[in-house]
């Protein structure tokens, strides 16, 4: 057999971690299978009707067509306002106000940006939305483009994902050929073209002005802020940098309204959110639902904690957001507002779930080491701190911790956060302060005894 | 020396970003290299200097800046295991270890016979598959067990040179 053969046995098809059915009113996710991820499938479940629906007026569809008055950029931005639509990448940021800051009447190119850098640990859900839904991202940005004034746009992919990187070229030569990128889409006034470029593994690159150094050529450090993206972003024009499942949204808001969307979800937390569920579960993989789906259904969904062992923590937003107890989590809704008032993040939707078997110092540890490796060595800070946490935690871990380690993690913790340019500082201090608070008798247990607490781990 | 095929890739790169911006393109022309020499040299790196118009101190902090570019040669295949903590949690140090004892070298090695390099990685963005490797940067393998590990180690020794 040809090499090439022997590796394709092993690709991931989606079909345990995404058409596995047990997604809750999915509209990113809907009806997909592997296979019909092209524009003629695409537009069989709908797709490009809602550019069509803005391009309307311009595009001299007949006056008896419902939709034939199209809309307006501030129409389309006041849409998404209102449909609640919060940024998927982490931040929460809501999307319609983000897109209200760029300058509409500035003279010079104007750009859009993609922030498809995936590489928040536990977080796996983009990857699937490009593999199996390309179009649904392309359709967003366009829209994101006319209701901003945009002529160039740049999907930025993580570089471990090289063979999604490839199927969303595909998608975009499918695209061009139609006609739904390029000069004068669907035969209205409005131009935009997008180009796919990709990583080579840097977490850091997910952090949007680091993204941006990296799409202009160089090493992804980021930038200070202000000022944003908006006034100086890429190549120094105004720019809007949106997470894929942000713009994967934006057709299905233009097609049933803003109000329908936020019906979809809770106040404050409008419509669907993929959750990318791994850990400790029967069933890892991504789960589309309604914002404000509890937490215990979730998990149910996700076919419940692993052989049946009891759950100790979870990790709700991606490796970055602080631990919860198991306990805790079990009361939460998922959406912005519950995870926060428990203490953490909704951040990326990525959930990783800790069964009664794990010791949360070895946990702790490999994250720690994690964001020493990935941290860009810009702000001091963060550069000798991350190393400084990770090199405490491994002693304790090895059975060389002190008595003193423990307020001196806080103490480290404390002097990262707020003090470096970009939110890597932040995030790896978090977890840190979490893991002490919540399970300190486990840190102190290692401290004196050399050992686990918990000595399952595997 | 890049091949003429390379290099029209280069150009179709380059040819995303604006005239003044070629610049733009070294992560992709670097990748390229990458996969058609195994490695990026200071040769290379000259050479997409050159290309893009950079100075060569500026392509080299792009390859020592991000983790998948080949800074020396690395074997026939580079395996790139995914020990972050979701994949901690389900296997995905237990597969390092699995193929640091079929391999019979450690992690960071090189097999004697070149054909395996076995590194650890961060995390591929594909938890939900753990556990997960990446191949030569490209070829992601899901859920790998050690069955499965042993049957793409084997199935790639057997393959040799095709």
């Amino acid at each position: 057999m040809l090499a090439e053969q022997i590796l394709s046995q092993f690709q991931a098809t989606g079909v345990q971690t995404c058409f596995h059915g047990r997604h809750i009113n999915p509209q990113i996710y809907a009806d997909l299978n592997g296979s019909n991820w092209h524009l003629k499938d695409y537009e069989s479940r709908g797709g490009y009707q809602a550019l069509r629906k803005i391009l309307a007026k311009n595009s001299g569809v007949t006056a008896d067509d419902a939709t034939a008055s199209g809309m307006t950029p501030d129409q389309v931005v006041a849409v998404v306002k209102e449909s609640g639509l919060r940024g998927r990448g982490g931040a929460g940021f809501p999307t319609g106000l983000k897109w209200s800051f760029m300058p509409r009447q500035y003279a010079g190119q104007k750009y859009l940006v993609c922030n498809s850098d995936e590489g928040e640990p536990g977080t796996c859900k983009d990857r699937e939305i490009l593999q199996f839904n390309p179009h649904m991202v392309i359709e967003g940005m366009i829209i994101a483009a006319y209701a901003m004034g945009i002529a160039v746009g740049y999907n930025y992919i993580h570089g471990e994902i090289f063979k999604t990187y490839l199927r969303f070229e595909e998608a975009l030569e499918e695209a061009r050929a139609a006609g739904l990128l390029g000069p004068n889409i669907l035969g209205s006034e409005f131009s935009f073209q997008l180009h796919a470029a990709h990583g080579y593994g840097a977490y850091i690159c997910g952090e949007e002005t680091s993204l941006l150094e990296s799409l202009e050529g160089k090493k992804g450090q980021p930038r200070y802020k202000p000022p944003f993206p908006a006034s100086f972003g890429l190549y120094g024009k105004p720019t809007t940098i949106n997470n894929t499942e942000t713009f994967a949204a934006v057709p299905w808001i233009i097609r049933n309204g803003g109000q329908a969307y936020l019906a979809c979800g809770k106040p404050n937390s409008g419509g669907t959110k993929i959750f990318s569920i791994s850990g400790d579960v029967e069933l890892p993989g991504n789960y589309e639902v309604p914002m404000g789906t509890p937490f215990s259904q979730l998990l149910e969904l996700a076919g419940g904690v692993r052989s049946g062992r009891q759950l100790k923590a979870v990790i709700p937003g991606g490796s970055s957001s602080p631990v919860l107890p198991g306990s805790i989590m079990m009361d939460c809704t998922m959406d912005y507002d519950s995870i926060a008032k428990a203490g953490s993040m909704l951040g990326s939707g990525a959930v990783i779930v800790l069964d009664d078997s794990r010791c949360m110092v070895k946990s702790l540890q490999r994250l720690s080491y994690f964001y020493m490796h990935e941290s860009c060595g810009q702000c001091t800070p963060c550069r000798e701190g991350t190393g400084w946490l990770s090199r405490v935690v491994d002693r304790i871990e090895n059975g060389h911790g002190r008595v003193t380690d423990l307020d001196l993690l806080d103490n480290v913790a404390e002097n990262i956060m707020g003090r470096t340019i970009c939110a890597l500082g932040d995030a790896a201090a978090m977890p840190v302060r979490a893991m002490i608070k919540h399970f300190r008798p486990e840190f102190e247990y290692h401290v004196e005894h050399k050992t686990c607490m918990v000595p399952l781990y595997v | 020396m890049i091949s003429e095929e390379s290099k029209v890739r280069f150009a179709q790169e380059v040819a995303k970003y604006p005239e003044d911006q070629k610049q733009s393109a070294v992560m992709a022309c670097l990748a390229i290299v990458q996969q058609e020499a195994g490695y990026v040299s200071a040769e290379s790196e000259a050479m997409v200097a050159e290309f893009l118009g950079m100075a060569p101190m500026a392509v080299h902090e792009v390859t020592t800046f991000y983790n998948m570019y080949n800074q020396q040669p690395v074997g026939k295949y580079k395996l790139n295991v995914c020990t972050n903590l979701p994949c901690q949690l389900r296997d995905g140090g237990k597969a390092l270890k699995h193929l640091e004892h079929k391999l019979d070298i450690k992690m960071g090695e090189t097999t004697p016979d070149g054909m395996f390099t076995l590194q650890q990685c961060e995390c591929l963005g594909a938890c939900a598959d753990s556990p997960v490797l990446l191949v030569n940067d490209q070829t992601m393998c899901s859920f790998m067990s050690d069955d499965k590990l042993d049957q793409l180690v084997d199935g790639l020794r057997a393959a040799g040179d095709k």
